[in-house]
């Protein structure tokens, strides 16, 4: 059968059995002009689209009826039972005819009907109904009446005798349901995987064999169960969208803008709560892009871009997420403008954004209150805007972000939950309570001290974690919720777990005592008394019939501030905001061989570890350790063997590796790490000092790490062989530390490396024919900066074609766009010391490869 | 105020079902109350306003509970003692009262009614609907509505 038809079928029964009942409730209150109205309208539809169909048939006794009904409407004629009978009859034959098209797949049967149209006309002219009427069997009666039995008064029609035993298909195909039916269906289900949940739990504490098969079923059909009535909620997100084409082309007319809308994976299903959710989010964000993302005609034009405007939509699966991206080829968002409205507004302060990324000042229009728009447009731009659609998005549970480049376009792109009524949740502990996290956030979780590798390290009171050369802002979930003490220092941390998680682009770490499994939970509402404190989304019951709360990340980000907007501490960021400038440096501080604090730039250290005593074998005198599957040498500073000074049995040490070689700098006990401004004055001399300086109020020896390497035996970092010639490498770089710093790591992987202070220096070296295989060079330095040094370089000279390595803290894709702009071949981040002999490593062997 | 058809129960006989709170005799409207327990695990909520005692699992549903004492201005009871939960619901909200011990049913008879004394601690007279006298002893009528009215969000 055409899919038309089928579609309609199903409508036609839909809309018969409401009629049916219209039309009772119509007899009884014949002037209810609603239902008149509503009744008048449902066999209009049908008639309607009979017409279309070419179903003649139906359309002639669908028209007849329509205009008695019309009559009825408009008041014309008087509402009797008599007439309520006729359009009964003439609906129990539009159903016959119905059910004859299902028969048939697709035709009207043959029949007669004109002796029902006959009737049903003469009643719409208003004439009398004949008595003999075959269908009035009712009594009949001038005024309205109030009974009448109609349903089983009406006889089966002779004429039309062509019912089929069974209904038809179209019927069972679908039927609808109210919504209200879902939901509590939802609902049920979710007390019933609650208390699944909770049944398990007691099986297994109690290992009663007789009860484990049977709730293994229970719990299978429970989550089949679950997943078929979240099917029943789930409904394509197309449905949210159906709106926009109109939108857009109406927008269009008003901007007076070429607009194409391009929609993409609206048949994506997802939970339809979420979905209305996110209606009004996603309308005002496809009016944005098309009243501020897209450039008029004439700009376009102008950038050489084709008229017409795109607007993408796409929604898609990813994991138990959906995300949805909402995109235009415009003019991308004005950073400058975003700039100087955050200094206006005092979002942040000049020198701050002038350390963030392009990225970090676009993610400040979802602050509130904030629009950059030049003029308020009737579409947007009154201000209320993307903090409004964050606020909704975070709401359901959901992150946006949004990635913009000047002049190709901007991509909004929202993750939500697929439901949220069930959500997998993370259960964990901290000062004796237990809470979930929804796994949504979650990224990853990592257990800190007891001899795990990860370490908390303390910045200014500020615990952070050294995560795979990131660094993570963490936040102690005992002390955010003022369940732990307030002198709880991070660096006491022992044995805890830190669950790293995100919130919009923002990864912070939350501190936790334990970790729990993961469980299924329902989200229920916090209750109005506690819906002030913000930290929980919800509370739930768990499997072992307790309630526990939900907490939100959201929440927790923003009570602590680590995943301010604009202040995004993603990790890599947070690690170049302290060394950008370069007078701050993050220095580890230790005691060794004396009373003086000893310091080291963290940068330098590839891990603390805790050794135990017993561990530590001796080869040739010098003490060494199974490390990793490897022989690390220990160096001790004060020259005494390892020993075991706290009781604890254990050795601290630093650990430095190079090329897959590591090395132990034993040390009595860490102090802090510290961020501070360095400056070293002049070493006197020592062997292993580069000098000493304040830190931390108190003068602290930096120690040289090249010589404690060097310490472990000349071979030990396998220095280039002999036989390879050293190479030559020219460092510029201004500050005396960093010099002081690199040199010695270079030489150490076995360059001959000459230093100077500015760039002026190094062209006199050119000048005077000095011949280097790559130029090393800091960017930021006063008078001619890195940039023009390497201008001059490129510009002429033997130098043109060296390899130039730029060494800076600015490690962003705008500034590594222009130092190579510059000339420089590489971009590495000061500290970075694996990179930067890497990066030397390729750029020579590409160089002599060229 | 939400309850008036109650007001004016009160004001003839209601039956009121009695508390202890710290030796004072309390009553709360029993047309209001969905329940009674015994000693529950209550689950603390951190940041909580302190009055709130935590979280409670009644047959699937999660109650706040309140503790009176705290509602109150009294000392906290002995960490050991079992307080009951009278479980109310407002605005389809399940909260549980928690009280040192829960006594009878009884009708209050409207010419018993005294008007809260003018030197009432301002805490009680926030909370009380009229003082009673029963049994030689003086009891406070609690009005639900206003004991719930902590923390931000009512």
């Amino acid at each position: 059968m055409d899919d038309l038809i089928a579609d309609f079928l199903t409508e036609t029964h839909e809309g018969l059995a409401a009629l049916d009942s219209a039309l009772l409730r119509l007899e009884k209150s014949p002037n209810d002009q609603p239902t008149l109205s509503e009744i008048f309208r449902a066999v209009h539809t049908i008639k309607g689209t009979c017409g279309f169909l070419g179903l003649s048939r139906l359309e002639r006794v669908a028209h007849s009826a329509e205009n008695v009904l019309g009559r009825y409407r408009d008041g014309v004629l008087a509402v009797t039972p008599a007439g309520i009978t006729l359009v009964l009859s003439a609906l129990d034959r539009i159903k016959m005819i119905v059910v004859g098209i299902e028969a048939s797949g697709g035709q009207e049967p043959a029949g007669d009907d004109a002796a029902l149209i006959a009737q049903l006309d003469a009643m719409a002219e208003g004439e009398a109904m004949p008595p003999a009427a075959p269908l009035a069997a009712a009594p009949l009666a001038d005024a309205p009446m109030a009974v009448a039995p109609l349903v089983a008064a009406h006889p089966a029609e002779p004429d039309a005798e062509i019912l089929p035993a069974e209904t038809g298909r179209a019927v069972a195909q679908s039927i609808r349901v109210s919504v209200d039916v879902l939901e509590d269906l939802m609902t049920l289900v979710s007390e019933l995987v609650l208390t699944r949940n909770q049944l398990l739990q007691l099986s297994r504490a109690r290992s009663d064999g007789a009860y484990t098969v049977p709730l293994q079923r229970l719990s299978h059909i429970t989550s089949d169960l679950q997943d078929g009535v979240m099917k029943t909620r789930m409904q394509p997100i197309g449905n949210a969208w159906n709106k926009l084409p109109r939108l857009v082309r109406d927008l269009a007319g008003e901007l007076g803008k070429k607009i194409e809308l391009d929609m993409r994976g609206a048949e994506t299903e997802l939970d339809r709560q979420v979905l209305e959710l996110i209606k009004d989010p996603l309308t005002h964000m496809v009016r944005n892009s098309a009243d501020h993302g897209l450039e008029s005609t004439e700009e376009r034009r102008r950038a050489g871009k084709p008229d017409t405007g795109r607007v993408m939509l796409n929604a898609y699966h990813e994991g138990g997420h959906i995300l949805i991206e909402i995109a235009d080829d415009g003019k991308g968002l004005n950073t400058a403008r975003i700039r100087e409205k955050v200094v206006a507004q005092g979002l942040a302060s000049e020198t701050e954004i002038a350390g963030m990324t392009e990225a970090e000042i676009h993610r400040f229009i979802f602050r509130a209150g904030f629009s950059t728009a030049a003029a308020v447009t009737a579409v947007s731009g009154r201000g209320v805007g993307m903090d409004v659609v964050k606020t909704n998005v975070e709401r359901i549970g959901g992150t946006i972000d949004v990635a913009s480049q000047a002049g190709r376009g901007t991509r909004f792109t929202i993750k939500i939950p697929l439901t949220l009524a069930i959500v997998s949740a993370l259960i964990v502990e901290v000062a004796g309570e237990r809470f979930a996290v929804p796994q949504i956030g979650v990224l990853e979780l990592v257990r800190v001290g007891g001899g795990s590798d990860a370490k908390v390290e303390v910045i200014k009171n500020a615990p952070v974690l050294r995560l795979r050369d990131r660094l993570l802002p963490l936040v102690s979930l005992g002390r955010v919720l003022g369940l732990a003490e307030e002198q709880d220092a991070a660096q006491h941390i022992e044995q805890r777990f830190i669950v790293v998680t995100q919130v919009g682009a923002s990864v912070f770490g939350i501190i936790v005592d334990r970790l729990f499994d993961t469980e299924e939970i329902v989200v229920k509402p916090v209750p109005p008394i506690l819906r002030h404190i913000g930290m929980f989304s919800g509370n739930t019951i768990l499997g072992d019939g307790s309630v526990i709360m939900i907490l939100d990340p959201n929440g927790i980000a923003r009570a602590t501030g680590v995943a301010a907007e604009g202040h995004s501490t993603r990790a890599d960021d947070g690690a170049q905001a302290a060394q950008r400038s370069s007078e701050r440096t993050a220095l580890l501080l230790f005691r060794a061989a004396d009373a003086t604090p000893k310091a080291v730039p963290l940068g330098l250290i590839a891990r603390l570890d805790d050794i135990p005593l017993a561990d530590v074998e001796s080869t040739g005198g010098q003490p060494v350790v199974q490390y990793r599957g490897q022989l690390m040498p220990l160096v001790s500073m004060s020259g005494e063997p390892p020993a075991d000074r706290d009781g604890r049995g254990r050795q601290t040490v630093l650990v430095f590796s190079e090329r897959g070689q590591s090395m132990g700098l034993m040390v009595d006990a860490i102090l802090d790490v510290v961020e501070e401004r360095l400056d070293v004055k002049a070493g006197h001399g020592r062997p292993g000092y580069l000098g000493s300086a304040v830190v931390a109020g108190k003068v602290t020896d930096v120690i040289d790490t090249a010589w404690w390497l060097r310490q472990v035996g000349a071979d030990w970092f396998g220095t280039e062989s002999g036989a390879d010639r050293k190479r030559r490498l020219l460092v510029v770089e201004d500050s005396s530390f960093f010099r002081q710093l690199v040199v010695p790591v270079l030489s150490a992987a076995g360059f001959e490396v000459m230093a100077v202070a500015s760039p002026a220096e190094a062209l006199k070296l050119r000048e005077q024919g000095v011949l280097f295989e790559a130029i090393v060079s800091d960017i930021e330095m006063p008078g001619m900066d890195g940039l023009a040094f390497a201008r001059a370089v490129r510009a002429e000279g033997p130098w043109r074609e060296l390899p130039m390595v730029a060494l800076t803290g600015r490690v962003e894709p705008a500034a590594i766009a222009r130092g190579r702009e510059a000339g420089f071949t590489d971009y590495v981040a000061k500290y970075d010391r694996d990179a930067l002999l890497g990066s030397l490593t390729e750029c020579l062997a590409t160089a002599l490869a060229a | 105020m939400r309850i008036q058809s109650k007001d004016s129960a009160v004001a003839d006989t209601a039956l009121v079902l009695t508390l202890k709170v710290a030796g004072q005799v309390c009553g709360v409207p029993v047309l209001s109350v969905r329940d009674v327990l015994g000693s529950q695990t209550i689950t603390r909520i951190p940041l909580a306003p302190p009055e709130v005692a935590g979280g409670l699992n009644l047959r699937g549903r999660i109650v706040t509970a309140v503790d009176l004492r705290r509602r109150l201005g009294l000392p906290d009871r002995d960490p050991a003692a079992q307080p009951m939960s009278i479980v109310v619901e407002v605005d389809n909200e399940l909260y549980s009262m928690l009280a040192d011990s829960v006594g009878d049913v009884v009708p209050l008879a409207a010419e018993d009614a005294v008007p809260n004394p003018p030197t009432l601690d301002p805490l009680w007279r926030d909370v009380s609907r009229g003082v009673h006298r029963l049994d030689g002893q003086l009891l406070i009528v609690l009005d639900v509505d206003r004991v719930l009215a902590i923390g931000g969000g009512r």
